[in-house]
Order: C-alpha cells, then sequence, then structure tokens
C-alpha cells in the first residue's frame, strides 16, 4: 500500500487540455462566472447587515452614526451593488431551480434566460433604487 | 498478509455513504426560502433606509417582521455556507488549507447568524 502511493506521488507532467482561457466568452458562461461572484460579495456583505442590525440594538448614538455612513454617498454605492448582487444571484438561482427540473436546455432558451438574468438584475436595481431615491413611499 | 484487494475494490466494497444528496437539497431548498425572503429584505431596507432610531427600531420589533428576519438569517447563512464550501472545495488544492478554509467558513457562517440573531431578539425582548 505504501509502495504504491509513493508511486502515484512521482507525477508525470503530462499536457493538460485547455481550459476557460481559450474559449470565447459566452452569456451562458459569463452569467455562470457572475453567479458564482455575487455569491461571494453577498457573503462577505452579510458583515453589512450584522453592522446595521448590531447597531440598532446597541442604541441610538451608535445607529445614528452607522446610518449616515449607509446614506453617504460611497455607502450608497456599495448598497446599490449590494442591491444588484441580491438581484443577480436571485434570478440566476431561479434560472438554475428551472433547469433543476431538466427544463429549458435548449441553446435558444439558455441563451434567453442567460440575458434575462443580467437584464432582468439590472432593470430590478433600478426600480427599486429609483424609487427609493425619488421618495416614493412602497410601504 | 497482503493486501489482494485493489483500492478501487475496498472503495466499491464501503459503497456510498448515502448522504451525498443532502448537500444539493440544502442548498436548493434554502434557495426557494431565500427567494421569497430576499423580496423582504429589500423591501425592509427600503423601509428604514433614512428613518430615524425610533422608527427603524419599531418596524425590527414587528413580529412579523422580526420572524421573517430570523427566517432570513437562518435560511441565508446555511445557504452561504453550502455555496462558500463549494468554492473551498474547487480551489483549495492540499488537504490541510482546504480544512482550514471549510472550518473558517463554518465560523463566519456561524459567528453572522448569531450576531444577527442576538440583535433581533434583544431588539424584540429587551429594553
Amino acid at each position: 500500500m505504501a509502495d504504491a502511493k509513493s508511486e502515484r506521488s512521482l507525477r508525470i507532467e503530462r499536457p493538460l487540455s485547455p481550459h476557460l482561457q481559450i474559449y470565447r466568452p459566452l452569456i451562458n458562461m459569463v452569467m455562470s462566472i457572475v453567479h458564482r461572484i455575487t455569491g461571494v460579495a453577498l457573503y462577505v456583505g452579510t458583515i453589512l447587515l450584522v453592522w446595521w442590525l448590531t447597531a440598532l440594538a446597541t442604541g441610538p448614538d451608535y445607529f445614528n452614526t452607522v446610518s449616515a455612513i449607509f446614506g453617504s454617498l460611497p455607502g450608497r454605492v456599495v448598497l446599490i451593488g449590494y442591491t444588484w448582487a441580491l438581484m443577480h444571484h436571485m434570478l440566476g438561482g431561479l434560472r438554475h431551480l428551472l433547469w433543476d427540473t431538466g427544463r429549458g436546455f435548449d441553446l435558444a432558451t439558455v441563451d434567453r434566460l442567460s440575458w434575462g438574468t443580467i437584464i432582468g438584475s439590472l432593470l430590478l436595481t433600478g426600480a427599486i433604487w429609483f424609487t427609493k431615491l425619488s421618495g416614493v413611499s412602497i410601504l | 498478509m497482503k493486501k489482494m484487494r485493489t483500492p478501487l475494490k475496498n472503495v466499491r466494497h464501503l459503497g456510498s455513504a448515502h448522504e451525498g444528496a443532502d448537500h444539493f437539497m440544502l442548498q436548493r431548498m434554502t434557495a426557494v426560502a431565500n427567494a421569497v425572503l430576499a423580496i423582504f429584505l429589500v423591501w425592509l431596507v427600503a423601509s428604514v433606509a433614512g428613518a430615524d432610531f425610533a422608527a427603524a427600531r419599531n418596524l425590527v420589533r414587528n413580529p412579523f417582521v422580526a420572524l421573517a428576519l430570523l427566517a432570513l438569517i437562518v435560511s441565508g447563512t446555511i445557504h452561504m455556507r453550502l455555496g462558500m464550501q463549494t468554492i473551498i472545495e474547487d480551489y483549495f488544492h492540499g488537504e490541510g488549507s482546504k480544512l482550514v478554509a471549510l472550518a473558517l467558513n463554518t465560523f463566519f457562517a456561524i459567528a453572522v447568524a448569531m450576531a444577527c440573531v442576538f440583535a433581533v431578539l434583544k431588539l424584540s425582548f429587551g429594553a
């Protein structure tokens, strides 16, 4: 057993099959990569929710400080980015749930769903922040 | 005694662990919950953005809002831990570094969940 293991560890340099870099980017491939990136962004961005909730639980003084940071221009840019990441990951997730049922795998549908993810996420983010910044109450 | 079985034969003898689908299914179940709860989160953020302390606190204290927030925290942190686990398993090739990354991933998800849950419960029950 030990002999077999040490033999295997002597790796021979073999040619590797080509990977991502040689392919022309296709929309479904780009959306797949962006889905993973937005997932990581949302993962890190949970710190924003922790920050806001703990500030609210701490008291008015600290909450006002945090509120002012979120309301500043850089704060707003981060929140708009977070909204887009959330919308993109949500639409991408719904696309994957549809694919999990075995539907929507013909190339035309794959392309339509992939374009729908990016366009839909931008439209939803725009609608949410236009509503918010124009002061229209959606309560 | 000399081992006659090949490594492949050993693995085949052990067979499947019968839990391979757990990760997949839990990822999908939390995804469905998150799709609904994400809309709630957008509504909540839009409602409290620019609100003063008292208004924000009263909104989070509302039992329905608090329960939805708790559901989002639990479902969201489970989902993000599973997702990051997949990414770590894809890109970490050393067994040691992979194990450390997986542990840190779990600790981060639990820390986020506990901090948020504690804050919501303090707001709901505390002064």
